[in-house]
């Protein structure tokens, strides 16, 4: 869009007295809210690297978690980073091909049919469901039948995922020319060898990127494992079945021990959980930056 | 913005359907049922929790919005929580709002691009960080320290009318009003980069319009970009809201945990999705049926709400193609 540099102009013509004066507190008053919003983000990262780094060592990462009691430097979260490297990845596996199929749908065989318009509306309806909704729905129609599980876990988690990947992939097919795909039908191709060869591929950048930040997302949720997966003290690498655990969960547990070991290996865990989302944010900048053909 | 518009014209499916492989229809088959996967959650999570929710429906009738939760004495009334998740709700809109809109206007109209990139950035950490993060830090860190800064206004405005009641004894760290600081927080930054959509498709023109008559960067703001985007910044903030009342991790640490119907808002209280997250796992029988009841009317105003304010944004984005 061609935006003329708006505060260049406001400067050449700026009238004198109580206008101006009006003018300037509204700028500063924008500042301002970014500052009020700069204060507790860097206050809360602070904190978690202040406390959670002098907990942090290849023991802790690796280690059982201990009883509450004992102090921080005994014991670690290896059960929970495991827990929640299976979890989400499970998740993923389930959330993001149904979510880039519905986007499909949407935009190259719904068009602007009454029933695309209405999944694509309730799927951004969806975004708004609250994630403990979630956790209590996975609960009375898998965990009531088949008991706690990762893959409960992972089923309550991707159905956060799947609305946010329908939205970002819809989004990123829109961006792909009609050019394409018209050269591709104009060689005699069919519709889903176009939307498989041409139109995903062309599009993909954009689509990973958004479903990195969807797992991003989905691994620092906490309520909808609470009734779905439970806590456990040692790995669980079975997925499929018996309790498990995740860093959001054991963090949720320890912000409520009255100890101080216990609250000190929640920093420590919330350093780490912190880490991820932003190495997977970070990811997705890069993957967008190098590979997205078409960004808006 | 221009070639994110642009339409394609389906191939008429008259011209296919003859002679189309089995693999062609078997892949539009996948891709419809994956759309239809949406609805069929949405259904699935009304129906299901709502069975689980029945025998509460069905022992108390009304009375389950009677304001007495004592699980017990067998009583499930839902009011306390229901009024918590709404006054931590609005508590968050309030400080939330004008933030977001003033970063979002900050963004358009005040910094050049290359800067807003880095700020969009920031604000976009906000969201990273995640909930029970907040919530961490919010019990550990910030409750202490805030609880002290309510004691003592509530020591000055003690007797005084309206303010009174309002931010008098009793004070606790953990409380309505820390959980809506909190929740102002986590909300700040979708209620940012959605009205920031809506600012930047203020058409260039009528900026341009208005600075070419004089008017400063305020008059201009409340000349042509306001009347342009209320309606989606509207939406915005309903969508926050929605947000702000499902928010369960960080709302169930730092609200004090306590199901009471009181107007000071320093005094701890309980809402809707905490309350679920911290007895769930001790309830069975009727308890735990009150407690998913809980997440079925949660499911309800949150559904209601999102349907408003998609709505809302829609209608306000569709006036703009138009005009």
């Amino acid at each position: 869009m061609a935006t003329v540099s708006a505060g260049q102009q406001a400067d050449l013509g700026e009238p004198a007295g109580w206008r101006r004066t009006k003018n300037r507190i509204a700028t500063s008053l924008m500042w301002l809210s970014f500052v009020l919003v700069i204060i507790p983000l860097g206050f809360v990262l602070f904190t978690v690297i202040a406390k959670g780094a002098s907990v942090i060592s290849w023991q802790f990462l690796t280690s059982p978690i201990p009883p509450q009691v004992l102090p921080a430097n005994v014991g670690g979260i290896g059960p929970a980073i495991v827990g929640t490297i299976e979890i989400t990845a499970l998740a993923t596996v389930i959330a993001v091909p149904l979510g880039v199929l519905g986007a499909v749908y949407l935009n190259e065989y719904g068009g602007k049919n009454a029933l695309a318009r209405l999944i694509g509306f309730m799927s951004d309806v969806m975004t708004g469901v609250p994630s403990i909704v979630m956790g209590l729905f996975i609960f009375s129609i898998w965990v009531l039948h088949f008991g706690f599980s990762g893959l409960a876990g992972a089923l309550a988690l991707a159905c956060l995922m799947l609305p946010v990947v329908i939205r970002s992939t819809d989004e990123m097919l829109k961006l792909v020319p009609d050019a394409l795909r018209e050269g591709s039908y104009a060689l005699g191709a069919t519709k889903s060898r176009v939307t498989l060869t041409v139109v995903l591929p062309a599009a993909i950048g954009g689509i990973v990127s958004g479903a990195l930040l969807a797992v991003a997302r989905a691994a620092g949720e906490t309520a909808p494992l609470l009734f779905t997966i439970l806590t456990v003290s040692t790995v669980n690498a079975n997925v499929f079945s018996g309790a498990n655990t995740s860093l959001p969960s054991q963090i949720f547990v320890n912000a409520n021990s009255s100890f101080v070991g216990a609250q000190g290996r929640g920093w420590g865990a919330a350093l780490t959980l912190i880490a991820i989302a932003f190495i997977l944010m970070i990811a997705a900048r890069f993957i967008t930056a190098r590979f997205a053909r078409y960004t808006r | 913005m221009s070639t994110a518009t642009q339409e394609h014209q389906a191939v008429p499916a008259s011209a296919l359907t003859e002679k189309r492989p089995l693999g062609d229809r078997t892949f539009q088959i996948l891709t419809l049922a994956a759309g239809l996967l949406v609805l069929v959650i949405l259904v699935l999570i009304a129906v299901s929790t709502s069975q689980q929710a029945s025998s509460w429906f069905s022992t108390e009738g009304l009375k389950i919005f009677s304001k007495t939760w004592d699980p017990a004495a067998n009583q499930f009334g839902a009011l306390p929580f229901i009024y918590g998740t709404v006054i931590t709700g609005v508590i968050a809109l309030v400080m939330a709002v004008p933030v977001s809109v003033g970063i979002a206007l900050l963004l358009t109209e005040v910094v050049p691009r290359r800067w807003a990139r880095p700020i969009v950035y920031v604000i976009d950490l906000l969201a990273v960080v995640p909930s029970v993060v907040w919530g961490l830090w919010g019990i550990l860190v910030f409750a202490p320290w805030i609880g002290r800064i309510y004691a003592s206004i509530a020591g000055g405005v003690n007797g005084v009318p309206v303010l009174g009641p309002l931010f008098g004894q009793p004070t606790s760290g953990a409380s309505f009003f820390t959980a809506g600081i909190i929740l102002a927080f986590m909300i700040t930054p979708i209620v940012t980069s959605l009205s920031r959509e809506v600012i930047a498709t203020v058409p260039a023109i009528d900026r341009e319009g208005a600075y070419a008559l004089g008017a400063t960067r305020l008059e201009m703001i409340r000349g042509a970009v306001w009347p342009h985007s209320q309606g989606g910044v509207v939406g915005a903030v309903l969508l926050g809201l929605g947000r702000a009342m499902g928010e369960t991790i960080a709302a169930a640490l730092v609200i004090g945990a306590s199901p009471t119907i009181t107007s000071h808002l320093f005094a701890p209280g309980y809402s809707m999705p905490s309350v679920i997250a911290n007895e769930f796992g001790e309830a069975t029988g009727v308890y735990r049926a009150a407690l998913i009841g809980l997440g079925v009317l949660l499911f309800v105003i949150t559904i209601i709400i999102n349907i408003i304010a998609r709505g809302v944004v829609e209608r306000s984005a569709r006036r703009k193609r138009g005009a």
